[in-house]
């Protein structure tokens, strides 16, 4: 089918830019991993997590800042291609228009699947340890799939409508900044009553709780639902915007 | 009439309240080079993207290669190839792999060979396997054509193909365009340098307030204005003739 071979021409391209760019590789899966060593390691001592091993209550936190700071390079290549007129290049070809796009959505969704596996590979010799068993991990999986996937759309906006480099991934510094104000760090309950109201009802909380309790083989209550619902909610919204975007460019 | 590559009747954009085109018409025959002369902000590029399906025209038709560009806009960009004003290659691939891309995407047969053909023909072989971002600008701007001749389109655009070329790659080019059309494709060229369409074209068009205000070619064109005078004037070298002769080139006509 020309419609998929289209879309892994694109693929295979934009890896190419990945694996070519020592700096998203540093940034996409060097930086998450410094700053876990450093959480566990310098910082993880004098944290009251409830935990004995603050590695398990880390890693959840860890894998959306790197997500996070892996699609801002989506935004980036996107905002490149735009520039640089090879979009026009695309248009202009004998090949399916929305090829161009998907292509870079699969690119950002492998590449963070990529960085993932290694970082939770890093965090099993720091002594991450999980008892979950296959269905757990599916879940697992299918939520950052999914947290990406919203992330990737939000990316698109920025890439696709940004005037300049900078504006294309600066709007990643308030997602990456995120996990800080939620439960990825630390339990909401020594927060400031404010703070704490925000913490527990932004997105990220519900995530992180989500995955910690499928790791650890806990209930995961409401907060897998609720997870759920701002994920689809916020990539449904994205994805309009994205597309409205990118049919005014074309 | 079967003859003819391109085709525009009346055609009128603009862009939010200001009028580009107001009603362009002209026609490219098959082989032929046609320049499209204008000053900046004319309306050239415009042209070239309602011709490439890019952009949609308010009203009037345009047809390439019998395809009408609104109603079977993929029947068109399977004749066509466009060389934007901006080189559009992927710098952080070599040249070979730019040009492999564009050949897998246009499902020509054997992608390898026609790389490899390409790149020889536009004398990029020892930089096949470089990064583009290493190139220098007439390098990219050549790679950029070799990526539009993949696959063999019959009507080939260039919009401004020269720009920010220096006068050596520029004759390097207009070698390439010249063959291109020797060997009947359609070349659509858009420029604001005179001497550039004067050496190339077979038709020329201005392009002026929105509309097409000449169009013939270059002999028609001077016979609109008065017959020359003949005068004795010592003929001095130009600066790019001294350039061209110090460097050890001579423009090849």
């Amino acid at each position: 089918m020309k419609f998929a071979r289209d879309i892994s021409v694109m693929f295979g391209r934009s890896m190419r830019h990945i694996s070519r760019s020592m700096d998203t590789i540093i940034t996409t899966a060097i930086m998450p991993i410094a700053m876990m060593l450093l959480f566990v390691y310098v910082l993880g001592g004098a944290i009251q997590a409830g935990t004995d091993n603050y590695v398990n209550f880390l890693l959840p936190g860890i894998l959306l800042i790197a997500i996070a700071s892996g699609i801002s390079y989506t935004a980036y290549r996107l905002f490149q291609d735009v520039q640089k007129g090879i979009f026009e290049r695309f248009h202009s070809m004998p090949i399916h228009h929305s090829a161009v796009l998907w292509g870079h959505v699969l690119t950002s969704l492998v590449s963070n699947v990529i960085s993932v596996i290694v970082i939770i590979l890093v965090s099993l010799i720091m002594g991450f340890r999980s008892s979950a068993g296959v269905f757990s991990w599916l879940a697992v999986a299918g939520i950052l799939i999914l947290f990406t996937l919203t992330l990737t759309w939000i990316a698109a906006i920025a890439g696709l409508s940004a005037k300049s480099v900078e504006g294309a991934s600066a709007f990643s510094y308030p997602l990456i900044f995120l996990p800080f104000i939620s439960s990825a760090f630390v339990p909401t309950n020594t927060m400031p009553a404010a703070v704490r109201v925000f913490a527990e009802n932004q997105p990220v909380t519900s995530i992180v709780n989500t995955i910690r309790s499928l790791l650890s083989c806990q209930p995961v209550g409401n907060d897998i639902w609720i997870a759920l619902v701002w994920c689809v909610g916020i990539m449904a919204v994205a994805y309009l915007f994205a597309m409205k975007a990118y049919r005014r460019m074309i | 009439m079967k003859d003819i590559a391109i085709q525009v009747k009346d055609l009128k954009k603009s862009y939010k309240k200001i009028e580009v085109l107001k009603g362009v018409n002209f026609d490219a025959q098959r082989g032929e080079i046609f320049a499209l002369l204008g000053s900046n902000g004319a309306g050239k590029t415009t042209i070239v993207k309602i011709l490439s399906t890019l952009l949609k025209a308010d009203s009037g038709s345009a047809s390439v290669c019998g395809f009408d560009v609104f109603r079977q806009p993929e029947k068109v960009r399977e004749s066509i190839s466009l060389t934007g004003q901006f080189t559009a290659v992927d710098e952080v691939l070599s040249g070979r792999e730019n040009l492999l891309m564009i050949a897998k995407l246009r499902s020509v047969a054997n992608p390898a060979k026609v790389a490899d053909s390409l790149l020889e023909c536009f004398g990029l072989s020892d930089a096949a396997n470089r990064r583009a971002v290493t190139y220098s600008g007439g390098m990219k701007r050549r790679l950029d054509i070799a990526m539009s001749l993949v696959g063999a389109p019959a009507v080939i655009f260039l919009d401004e193909p020269t720009t920010g070329l220096d006068p050596e790659a520029r004759i390097e080019l207009w070698k390439a365009v010249k063959e291109l059309a020797n060997g009947g494709t359609t070349i659509f060229l858009t420029t604001q340098y005179l001497d550039e369409a004067e050496q190339l074209a077979d038709k020329i068009a201005i392009l002026h307030g929105g509309v097409i205000i000449t169009k013939g070619t270059l002999t028609e064109l001077k016979k609109q204005f008065p017959p020359a005078k003949v005068e004795y004037i010592e003929k001095q070298q130009t600066l790019e003739e001294i350039f061209l002769h110090i460097v050890g080139k001579k423009e090849g006509k």
